[in-house]
């Protein structure tokens, strides 16, 4: 048994979000400045050197890239061998949150009940948890500020297994089509496939904070990511919607066994920053 | 290669811009995004006098972070913009005379932006660093209650956007992606 207090766990949390906030990737940006080079609209090249610019004086000056800072959404893998001293697990978590979007300078996005009064609970709290339990002593953070613009335009399809190949592909560029402009472009796709429908969601989510660089394992997979990508590029949406060749720089499938009868895909929409932070305890 | 333009827009002034141009704009906006836009609607159905007056005047659609310290304002860049679909063809019969958001409008807001020769600005969201340098002070006009979503005024000086939609219903969120589509894939 190896204990951890709590209160590490909020001290870490609220440094990942201030990380993910003020800091993009490298892989981000090297995409970025891939894309540019590459963009043959020169208004997209134009938004894409204003991205980068943007993305620089943020991790610069420690300020938030984007003013929607995001749902926040925390993994935890936490090793059955921890022993989490010092009080709740979740409200440790949330208190991490709360800290980093009270003291950073971080928009507060949340409101307490989404229908009738719609009331912002002020300090961007309760995040959403998702826990799994594995073998080890360690206690791994995922931290990802979902922004919304581009949340609003994910989509989940419980296709059946006749619809193949082609059936998945056209369900998730039709998503990317009709997303248009709204959810920033250039944008990493995240895609769950196969699970149930919960679960398909939520590896669509998982894959929207893989690095840039990461390909599937499985090397048919790795080539529909491409084939996505190029399909996706194809559209012409180009950055901030405003036409061109870059309409995402990164298609990311997560599959999972799933049903004889099903076929569930996610499409989790992300705008170009991703933004996440992680790290192990 | 960027067109100045003064605000609050004047007729004419709205008709020479082009869907596509690049502006940067100075002068003052008002803000406003959801919450902002259900209230004022709530007033008009009840027959109620808004807190502003719209008249001429441009609302950028933002909720902006917080602000450090010796700055006006935080990262501010555009939220997207459909959102305030069903409530913006009454305003911009109160005399609205333009807006800057990101993404698309629906048709009932193009025809309306048309009619009463209005113009609708895009800006790049995930430049909200880069924006909230051009705005220069802000004070809360209304609603303060909201929080980042108060009605703000923005007193900005060369704000970067595009013409997403002009006075004559031009859609650079159509014309542009056009240009580069590929239909082989």
């Amino acid at each position: 048994m190896r204990e951890i207090d709590v209160s590490t766990i909020t001290q870490t949390v609220s440094d990942l979000f201030l990380q993910a906030n003020y800091v993009i990737g490298e892989d981000v940006m090297e995409a970025l400045n891939t894309a540019a080079h590459q963009e043959t609209s020169p208004l997209g090249k134009h938004v894409l050197e204003q991205l980068i610019e943007n993305n620089r004086a943020g991790a610069e000056e420690s300020l938030c890239v984007c003013q929607d800072t995001g749902l926040s959404v925390v993994f935890l893998t936490l090793g059955q061998e921890v022993h989490l001293v010092g009080g709740s697990l979740e409200e440790a978590v949330n208190a991490g949150v709360r800290k980093a979007y009270t003291e950073g300078y971080l928009r507060k996005s949340i409101v307490a009940e989404p229908l009738f009064d719609r009331k912002n609970t002020g300090d961007n709290t309760p995040c959403v948890i998702h826990t799994r339990i594995v073998p080890g002593d360690k206690l791994h953070i995922l931290a990802i500020a979902k922004g919304f613009g581009s949340e609003n335009m994910s989509r989940l399809a419980m296709l059946t297994p006749a619809a193949g190949v082609k059936g998945v592909s056209d369900f998730i560029v039709e998503t990317v089509r009709l997303a248009g402009p709204n959810p920033c472009p250039p944008l990493v796709v995240g895609v769950g496939l196969g699970g149930s429908f919960d679960l398909a969601a939520l590896m669509a989510k998982r894959a929207t904070s893989l690095p840039i660089t990461r390909k599937h394992k499985d090397p048919r997979y790795a080539a529909l990511e491409d084939e996505l990508l190029a399909r996706i590029n194809a559209l012409g949406i180009g950055p901030a919607g405003y036409g061109g060749a870059t309409t995402a720089l990164k298609v990311h499938i997560i599959t999972a066994p799933t049903h004889i009868a099903g076929l569930p895909v996610a499409v989790n929409i992300c705008c170009h920053v991703a933004r996440h932070a992680e790290a192990t305890i | 290669m960027e067109k100045h333009v003064q605000l609050p827009l004047t007729q004419e002034a709205a008709r020479e811009l082009k869907a596509g141009d690049q502006v940067l704009l100075t002068g003052s906006v008002l803000t406003g995004r959801d919450a902002a836009h259900k209230r004022l609607i709530a007033l008009l159905d009840e027959g109620k006098p808004l807190p502003i007056d719209l008249q001429g005047e441009t609302i950028y659609y933002v909720g902006p972070a917080p602000a450090r310290p010796g700055q006006a304002v935080g990262p501010a860049g555009p939220t997207t913009s459909y959102r305030m679909d069903p409530y913006t063809p009454r305003l911009l019969a109160l005399g609205l005379k333009g807006m800057i958001g990101k993404g698309e409008r629906g048709a009932e807001v193009i025809a309306a932006i048309k009619e009463h020769g209005a113009v609708y600005f895009g800006a790049v969201g995930g430049s909200a660093v880069l924006i909230s340098r051009s705005i220069e002070k802000t004070e809360v006009i209304a609603y303060p209650d909201l929080g980042p979503e108060a009605i703000h005024r923005f007193y900005i000086k060369d704000f970067p956007a595009v013409v997403a939609v002009d006075a004559q219903g031009n859609n650079l969120y159509e014309q542009g992606p056009q240009l580069y589509r590929k239909t082989d894939l």
